[in-house]
């Protein structure tokens, strides 16, 4: 027979370590469309015919927020056999709240007493037995950290569920139970998967979403509003609070009969830290610290390293396992390099004693050199001497080595080191796939495709996933042992001003090392509107692929001024603020107005298990994303990218992605860049915004330049003025991120129509700040006229307070 | 008419009523914040607010404007 459990109780109460400590591993996760809610199910550990279910943690079965909505749903839809209710022994009067609601849905319910251990170390104690009675279903004491009991609670719920032992208890006081059995006769006899006087409690609280599932016909709506009515005068209370009391009544009275209190009231562990780490002058240092330490683990060292050998490594030429022989090869690597100094030295010498050197020299390119040409060469300069000068680490000249004609042909003989040669080299994916490229013949366009597009794309995003893991693993400490909510405490009272909420400066931060981390770590804010909020926002603070961007502009237009750097940071700062109270303004933000009513659970070590799970968990769905949308949209940039229209392959600047940018360019005109090369650079920054200054070499005549660009500076000089750059820089560090980000951000809405907002927002700012820029600019630097400076900025306050007006509007009912 | 964003921190109350409406009451009524229920306000964020408080033998934090809701005696 199977058997369906579902796990439910408060958040923090340990559900999550006990269903990972009772399941083998997750076999489904999904998500409900629109929240960030997710459903897990798995296989009992010692029982394959048992599936449990991981509900989210919930405080109540009310239903406000999502969470309880979809826990609602699932018991109502699904009807598991039996629920098994964890509640957390140390907070035992919150925790059985939600236990009294899921006993009355009239399905079997088990409870396991977690954290016993806890509550034996604060000197408390608890009358399981006498619990058992006065709640009529089993309690086991159990603790999911130390996997006490776990065995015991899950054969428990199994033979709760084989017996359908239904708990049947009085909770209110028999006037509610008039009230309430007046109702359950409205209700009609369906077969119905909750008990009535579930129902009957949900319609007496004014619960609509249960009004609406049992369709009762006008008149019986209005024998239900009477009788709510004759109860809210009886109690002068509404009959929400009316049944809240009631149950808390009841709980104060079972506690006190179950659980003994040790009267001795000292500070635990938990107080202690916690009066150190959210004291008044101590919080916000330790606060800084805190954060220091994770944005330079998972931005800085260990995850530069990852993402490096990642990039360079796996999506590069390849790597070395474990490290070892880097060493030799970096000194055999340097041995060779001092040669070719030397080589180039001498035939540079050799030429200037007029003697040619154009054949050598491909020659020597050549795999197979003609080594005749080569002797000639070298009989031809038996006098010449050269000096070459070799450079130490740190750059400067080292020391002058004199070549003569045998050191040159001794130089000549030297081979380049091969990388497989030292320790144990493991080659790259683009190597790998072009050795079983050219195994099948395959042609250019098969390996261009495969090997710039499709590996060179989803490697640049995949690249991101040493970084990624490295965060989730410390944002899961950070969470789990309880120090998120604590951020939350100490930075809500800045953030709210914003529109946004206390957790958001997590996502802003890591978003300055990349984006996607950031917007992925929005996670864990728990108020939906918050959180879309601060995905929308996390981008527009620059992030480390966009530094060669702010390279560029400012090496070849502002001579490195040290203004520009900080300006752009400052400009993702002011996007933020004004997003955040431009946006909250607008009526989709304002859905429900969500209460910070937060509980600051105890300190506690994190479950290592737990911790990699959680790690795992959203790293996955990353990878998942890299494998689809991003491949998709890397696959048609190179597309347009290396064809013309009749399908011949070309350099970029003849390839359709070149026509396009002439089409896209005059809308960039009146930002004051309309010229194809930086609409099609602006394009290209999708893929990843690194791209940006690579593809305007390409377009203005280099195969390769520097990170910053700087041999194009001179082009740039020619095509753009001090103000249209900047606006140029402007729009590609506020417009719509990478595909990896775009991405993450799809992951995380959940919804198509959200992202689409996101996107659309962010390159609509983008583009009327860069256009503000722009004509300013113009006006106070080169006496163009105000006349559209003005215009502009008149239309924009006339719309932003059109949006202010409106959403008073809507508001100044509420408030009356 | 005093409310619990008044009260001092290190001070014990006990909550006479709520007079907010909707899903508010009910987040704080559902959080153990009843009629009756004794709450000592442990002390302010570093920044003023919001609030963290004792509530049922844990630890719970309130803005200040939803404190504002909550009349204590």
């Amino acid at each position: 027979m199977n058997i369906k459990i579902a796990l439910a109780g408060n958040p923090n109460c340990g559900k999550t370590t006990l269903y990972n400590a009772i399941t083998g591993s997750t076999e489904y996760v999904g998500n409900r469309p629109g929240v960030t809610v997710e459903e897990k199910e798995a296989k009992l550990k010692w029982n394959k015919d048992v599936t449990v279910m991981d509900l989210p943690g919930i405080y109540s079965l009310s239903p406000y927020t999502s969470e309880e909505v979809v826990t609602r749903e699932y018991i109502i839809d699904k009807t598991p056999d039996v629920i098994l209710n964890i509640v957390d022994g140390s907070n035992i009067e919150r925790n059985l709240y939600l236990t009294t609601q899921l006993i009355e849905t009239g399905i079997p319910v088990v409870i396991g007493l977690n954290m016993i251990d806890v509550v034996k170390n604060n000197g408390d104690s608890v009358d399981t037995a006498k619990l058992e009675k006065k709640l009529n279903c089993p309690v086991v004491p159990i603790s999911a950290l130390k996997g006490i009991g776990l065995k015991e609670v899950c054969e428990r719920a199994i033979s709760t569920a084989k017996n359908k032992n239904i708990s049947d208890i009085k909770i209110f006081s028999e006037i509610i139970y008039d009230y309430l059995r007046q109702i359950e006769d409205l209700i009609e006899d369906r077969k119905l998967m909750v008990s009535k006087k579930w129902l009957a409690v949900k319609l007496f609280e004014n619960d609509n979403n249960i009004l609406e599932t049992l369709k009762l016909d006008s008149d019986k709506k209005s024998v239900l509003e009477k009788i709510i009515k004759s109860a809210e005068e009886k109690f002068d209370d509404d009959t929400e609070s009316i049944i809240t009391n009631e149950r808390y009544k009841f709980i104060e009275k079972t506690v006190s009969e179950t659980v003994k209190k040790n009267s001795k009231q000292k500070l635990n562990l938990s107080d202690k830290i916690d009066k150190i780490v959210t004291n008044r002058i101590l919080a916000l240092p330790i606060f800084a610290v805190i954060m220091w330490i994770v944005y330079y683990i998972s931005v800085t060292s260990l995850g530069t390293i990852g993402t490096d050998w990642a990039n360079d490594g796996v999506f590069g030429d390849g790597w070395r396992l474990l490290g070892i022989g880097g060493e030799e090869y970096e000194k055999a690597s340097k041995v060779y390099e001092t040669e070719r100094i030397k080589i180039d030295a001498f035939i540079e010498n050799a030429r200037k004693n007029g003697i040619e050197i154009d054949a050598l020299k491909e020659e020597l390119k050549a795999e197979e050199p003609n080594s005749s040409i080569i002797n000639n060469f070298i009989k031809n300069t038996k006098n010449i001497t050269a000096t070459a000068k070799i450079e130490n680490d740190d750059g400067n000249t080292g020391k002058n080595i004199n070549v003569d004609n045998d050191a040159f042909a001794a130089a000549l003989e030297a081979k380049e080191p091969n990388p497989a040669d030292y320790g144990v080299w493991i080659p790259g994916i683009p190597l790998l796939a072009e050795t079983i490229l050219d195994s099948f013949d395959a042609s250019d366009w098969v390996k261009s495709l495969v090997l710039d597009g499709i590996i060179g794309g989803v490697g640049s995003v995949l690249g991101f996933v040493p970084q990624i893991l490295i965060l989730f693993f410390l944002l899961a400490i950070l969470e789990d042992c309880g120090y998120m909510a604590r951020i939350a405490f100490i930075m809500d009272r800045i953030f709210r001003k914003f529109g946004l909420s206390g957790k958001s400066f997590i996502p802003v931060l890591i978003g300055t090392g990349c984006g996607v981390p950031g917007i992925m770590a929005s996670r864990t804010i728990e108020n939906n509107n918050d959180r879309r909020l601060t995905i929308i926002t996390t981008t527009f603070i620059p992030c480390s692929a966009k530094l060669p961007i702010i390279a560029l502009i400012a090496g070849a237009m502002f001579s490195d001024e040290s203004w520009v750097a900080p300006s752009a940071y400052f400009m993702g700062i002011g996007a933020i603020i004004l997003s955040g109270i431009i946006l909250k303004r607008l009526s989709v933000f304002k859905g429900d107005p969500a209460p910070f009513v937060m509980e600051l659970p105890a300190y506690h070590f994190p479950a290592v298990k737990g911790l990699f799970i959680h790690m795992w968990d959203r790293g996955k769905a990353f990878i998942k994303k890299a494998g689809t949308i991003i491949f998709v949209a890397c696959a048609v940039i190179w597309f347009l990218q290396t064809f013309d229209w009749s399908f011949n392959m070309v350099e970029a600047e003849e390839s359709i992605l070149a026509d396009l940018g002439n089409i896209l360019a005059p809308l960039f005109a009146p930002l004051g860049f309309g010229h194809w090369q930086a609409s099609v650079a602006t394009v290209t920054g999708l893929v990843a915004k690194e791209n940006v200054v690579g593809t305007f070499g390409v377009l203005y005549g280099f195969d390769e330049v520097a990170e910053n660009g700087a041999e194009i500076w001179g082009m740039l000089q020619t095509d753009f003025t001090v103000v249209s750059a900047y606006a140029f820089l402007a729009f590609n560090l506020l417009c719509a991120p990478c595909f990896a980000a775009i991405g993450a951000i799809r992951r995380e809405m959940a919804d198509y129509k959200w992202t689409a907002f996101a996107i659309c927002y962010q390159t609509g700012l983008a583009y009327i700040v860069a256009l503000l820029i722009n004509l300013y600019g113009n006006a106070f630097l080169f006496s163009q006229s105000f006349i559209a400076p003005i215009i502009i900025t008149a239309l924009l306050i006339v719309l932003i307070t059109f949006i202010f007006m409106c959403s008073n509007k809507k508001t100044a009912p509420k408030t009356a | 008419m005093r409310t619990l964003k008044d009260v001092k921190s290190g001070d014990t109350v006990i909550v006479e009523k709520i007079s907010c409406a909707g899903s508010l009451k009910r987040r704080i009524m559902d959080m153990g914040i009843t009629k009756g229920t004794t709450i000592l306000v442990r002390k302010l964020a570093p920044l003023g607010d919001p609030i963290e408080l004792t509530v049922r033998g844990y630890e719970l934090s309130l803005r200040k404007s939803d404190a504002e809701n909550i009349i204590v005696k």
